[in-house]
């Protein structure tokens, strides 16, 4: 465990070593952008929607005996873009891209093509794992300003049409903008891209050391998704704690 | 057998020992590979050829010993070696998400060596040169056969204008006639750029046929090495039975 963790700190450290390389492989960013948009916004969409709904169903009925309906908007919102959507977002993108990244990695090296780029005095990480880390660290802060938007509709409509809740649109959005400051925003965008980053060069390490064939890329991407979301999770209480003193307006 | 020794750089190898795991898969090899020679290494599966061929290029490093390739040192720095280097994989080893043409063009579009269509009209030309046509350049790996799949792997060490290419296993998974193919295409290849030519396979009719010389490996140590008709009569059992080894019903 100690040996992979020292691999992916020196995988990282190479990576952001290529960085000056990063306009030159601008093209491979950009196709995958669109992968992980393509792959992910969708998905994005309906989670989201489910999510700010379920906040709503699970937090409305509360609020609402306790004669404080109209703070529900407040609630869905600062939930939704301090702490569920960077980690949703984060967790889905793992999961359906990491574990594309680790997949193809995995085939490239358990093929040779991997070697066959050293031979041709190819960095990989320069040009397999670079335009991955970046493409992933834009996309999920992304995803996760328009999983805040989604979530905040799915809440709002939930919060205006269950008959235990009934708190107007109106009122859930102006308890919204009331609420949430830029810097509630910007602790969740600042969240997903060390998620993002993180799952990026899990998958990317355990696509790159894959071993034994077809089930060792089978082995990799099971590993690389596990270890992504465990991470995320822990890291997760770690930024959490990390930002709680900038919480007061340090961001607005 | 090469005629056209001008770009071939010399190899030597000495005490060179790699073990995985406590297991010895090279014991203190020592070799010295003449510029433009063909040199095959065959040997038993497991023997450490294709171990070996990954030394010569950087791929591994050994536990012991050096590797000179044209003087220089294979080490740390083998970047700046491998601009004289190439190596076509068993399998090929080409980049299934490009084409033919970019897996070909890549060495030279990836260092900026020259401009676009300076590049397009190389990769023609190299893609010629293992009897591939300009049809063949927009495919992908997955839409070729093995044969070509080989040739376009052999095109692409080219482009590098390597002085000393390594085959591994150039003929595995082919029928007879496409291996004859690849063998004279490794034959044309010497004699047209002079390039030194390493080539593991386990093909018995190919090593005899292209060779200059031949190295046999059992257990990481070279048994025998000589000439095509020094190994054919090679007193070392092991040599014997892998040359004459056909099927018998028991």
């Amino acid at each position: 465990m100690f040996r992979n963790i020292g691999e992916m700190v020196l995988l990282f450290v190479a990576t952001v070593k290529a960085l000056p390389w990063a306009c030159r492989e601008r093209r491979k960013i950009a196709e995958q952008l669109f992968d992980i948009g393509n792959a992910s916004l969708f998905m994005a969409c309906v989670l989201s929607l489910f999510i700010g709904g379920v906040l709503s169903l699970q937090s409305g009925p509360v609020l609402v005996e306790n004669g404080i309906g109209s703070a529900l908007g407040n609630l869905v919102a600062i939930a939704m873009c301090k702490e569920l959507a960077p980690v949703m977002m984060s967790i889905l993108v793992a999961g359906r891209v990491g574990s594309a990244m680790a997949a193809e990695l995995g085939s490239m090296s358990v093929y040779q093509e991997i070697d066959a780029l050293r031979t041709l005095a190819i960095n990989p990480i320069r040009f397999l794992v670079l335009p991955r880390v970046i493409a992933i660290s834009i996309a999920v802060p992304c995803l996760v300003v328009f999983s805040n938007l989604v979530g905040w509709l799915g809440g709002a409509f939930v919060a205006a049409h269950n008959d235990r809740i009934a708190v107007p649109a109106e009122t859930f959005f102006t308890s919204l903008r009331e609420g949430v400051d830029p810097g509630d925003v910007v602790n969740g965008l600042i969240k997903s891209f060390f998620f993002a980053l993180c799952a990026g060069v899990i998958c990317c390490h355990q696509g790159l050391t894959t071993q034994g064939g077809p089930r060792g890329i089978g082995r990799s991407v099971t590993k690389a998704v596990v270890n992504s979301l465990a991470l995320i999770l822990i890291l997760d209480y770690i930024l959490t704690r990390v930002l709680l003193p900038f919480d007061n307006g340090f961001f607005a | 057998m090469s005629d056209s020794r001008s770009t071939g750089i010399p190899l030597k190898v000495r005490n060179l020992r790699k073990s995985y795991d406590g297991r010895v898969v090279l014991q203190s090899m020592d070799l010295d590979i003449a510029a433009g020679e063909i040199f095959v290494l065959m040997g038993p599966s497991g023997s450490g050829k294709s171990v070996f061929l990954r030394h010569l290029i950087g791929l591994e490093a050994p536990d012991s010993g050096e590797i000179l390739v044209g003087g220089e040192r294979v080490g740390p720095d083998i970047d700046q070696t491998r601009h004289r280097l190439a190596m076509v994989f068993q399998g090929g080893g080409l980049l299934n998400s490009l084409t033919v043409e970019e897996n070909v063009g890549l060495y030279l579009r990836e260092h900026r060596l020259k401009a676009s269509e300076e590049i397009n009209r190389i990769v023609l030309e190299k893609l010629a040169l293992v009897r591939l046509g300009s049809d063949d350049a927009g495919k992908y790996p997955s839409e070729l056969s093995g044969g070509m799949r080989k040739r376009v792997a052999i095109a692409r060490a080219l482009v590098i204008e390597p002085q000393l290419i390594l085959y591994d296993e150039p003929t595995s998974e082919l029928d007879p006639l496409v291996s004859l193919t690849i063998g004279r295409e490794i034959v044309n290849l010497n004699r047209r750029i002079g390039a030194t030519s390493v080539v593991v396979t386990h093909h018995v009719d190919l090593a005899m046929g292209i060779a200059d010389r031949i190295a046999f490996l059992s257990e990481g140590a070279i048994v025998a090495l000589g000439t095509p008709e020094q190994i054919r009569s090679s007193p070392v059992p092991l040599v014997h039975q892998f040359l004459n080894a056909e099927f018998k019903e028991a």
